[in-house]
């Protein structure tokens, strides 16, 4: 029970992302928000092994984390203008 | 030398990922840990001697202590910034200069700053780091300095150096 | 246990609420990354420790344990490489802003 309320309100702050996806000013607030929603997913599996009780789902956590900071570093890397491989 | 500490790490790394001591795991992370090693070697630390002295570790252990006290502390002023309705921030960048020499040092000296709410690295440029602050409390250089790292960076000297 | 552990999820599940208010509310890119990224990196961590202690030292909890320094050095990388970034774009400083001493280096 308080588990699925903890992930109604962690769905309700992906939200809340995507609104700064959707509404920001300039680029770079896009991109604080994509690691921000990336950050969050991480959360999220965390409660969804609790609620399922699926152990994979921390490897995908895992997974997770570094696949999202792979795309900040590449997103900030764009916003900077250089190439990929410096 | 290098190459074997590497190794050793990696290989540790894997049991830790896997829980898991029978004979062919055992042999999947010894080939993964080679092949990393072969791969990355060139680029590790090149002081690898400073992995075997236990007083480091015991330095590691206080300053965590320190660090997650600070974090969680900083971290409810940033709360209180963001939940007030008048918003009481003041942000700027300011130029702070550092005594540690070696790169590795600097490194965790910036994540750490990083990492304490309330203020985050832009630029390393040699000696000097320039952090954006959210509420730069006074304008003189010798205060600030030991407002944001002063903290930490004797710890860190004595951990890396 | 079991009370404890969904104590440290509260914890964590405020602290992320906290770091998105500030995304939606603060008024430039760094604030908003400064209050975004370290209070909700702290929330998840708190919310990983929280699957520790539920689990114990099993395989969910060891890799929950690993995942904290993971996402620590990989979070503030990325708020680096971000600011930095945003700045050498050009993305002004709010109006709030008090001192800028970046903009005389070198570029």
């Amino acid at each position: 029970m308080i588990i699925d309320i903890m992930l109604y309100i962690l769905i309700a702050m992906s939200f809340f992302c995507f609104i700064r996806i959707l509404f920001g000013p300039s680029m770079a607030d896009r991109m604080v928000a994509i690691d921000i929603f990336g950050i969050l997913v991480v959360g999220v599996c965390g409660i969804l092994v609790v609620k399922t009780g699926r152990m994979f789902l921390i490897d995908i956590a895992i997974a997770w984390i570094i696949l999202s900071f792979i795309a900040t570093i590449t997103l900030a890397k764009y916003l900077v203008g250089k190439k990929l491989d410096e | 030398m290098k190459y074997i500490t590497l190794f050793i790490i990696l290989f540790l790394l894997w049991l830790l990922l896997t829980l898991n001591l029978e004979g062919p795991n055992l042999i999947v992370g010894a080939v993964a840990a080679l092949i990393t090693m072969l791969v990355f070697g060139k680029h590790f630390l090149r002081d690898w001697y400073k992995f075997f002295q236990p007083r480091r570790y015991f330095w590691i252990i206080i300053y965590l202590g320190i660090f997650i006290w600070e974090c969680i502390k900083a971290n409810f002023d940033v709360a209180y910034r963001v939940l007030s309705p008048k918003m009481p921030i003041k942000p700027g960048i300011v130029r702070v200069k550092s005594t540690l020499k070696t790169d590795i040092a600097k490194t965790f000296l910036a994540n750490s700053i990083t990492m304490t709410p309330g203020t985050i690295t832009v630029d390393v440029v040699d000696d000097d780091f320039f952090i954006h602050w959210i509420y730069v409390s006074s304008s003189d250089p010798d205060v600030y300095t030991q407002k944001v790292m002063g903290r930490f960076e004797k710890y860190i000297k004595r951990i890396f150096e | 246990m079991n009370s404890i552990s969904n104590i440290f999820f509260i914890i964590g599940i405020a602290f992320d609420l906290f770091g998105c208010i500030g995304l939606l509310r603060l008024p430039d890119v760094y604030n908003r990354l400064q209050s975004a990224t370290k209070s909700v990196t702290l929330g998840t961590c708190s919310i990983l420790l929280g699957l520790l202690l539920r689990y114990g030292f099993t395989a969910v909890g060891v890799k929950a344990l690993l995942a904290i320094p993971l996402l620590f050095f990989s979070a503030t990388v990325a708020a680096h490489a971000l600011i930095r970034g945003s700045y050498k774009f050009g993305i002004k400083l709010s109006d709030k802003t008090v001192v800028d001493d970046y903009k005389d280096v070198k570029k």
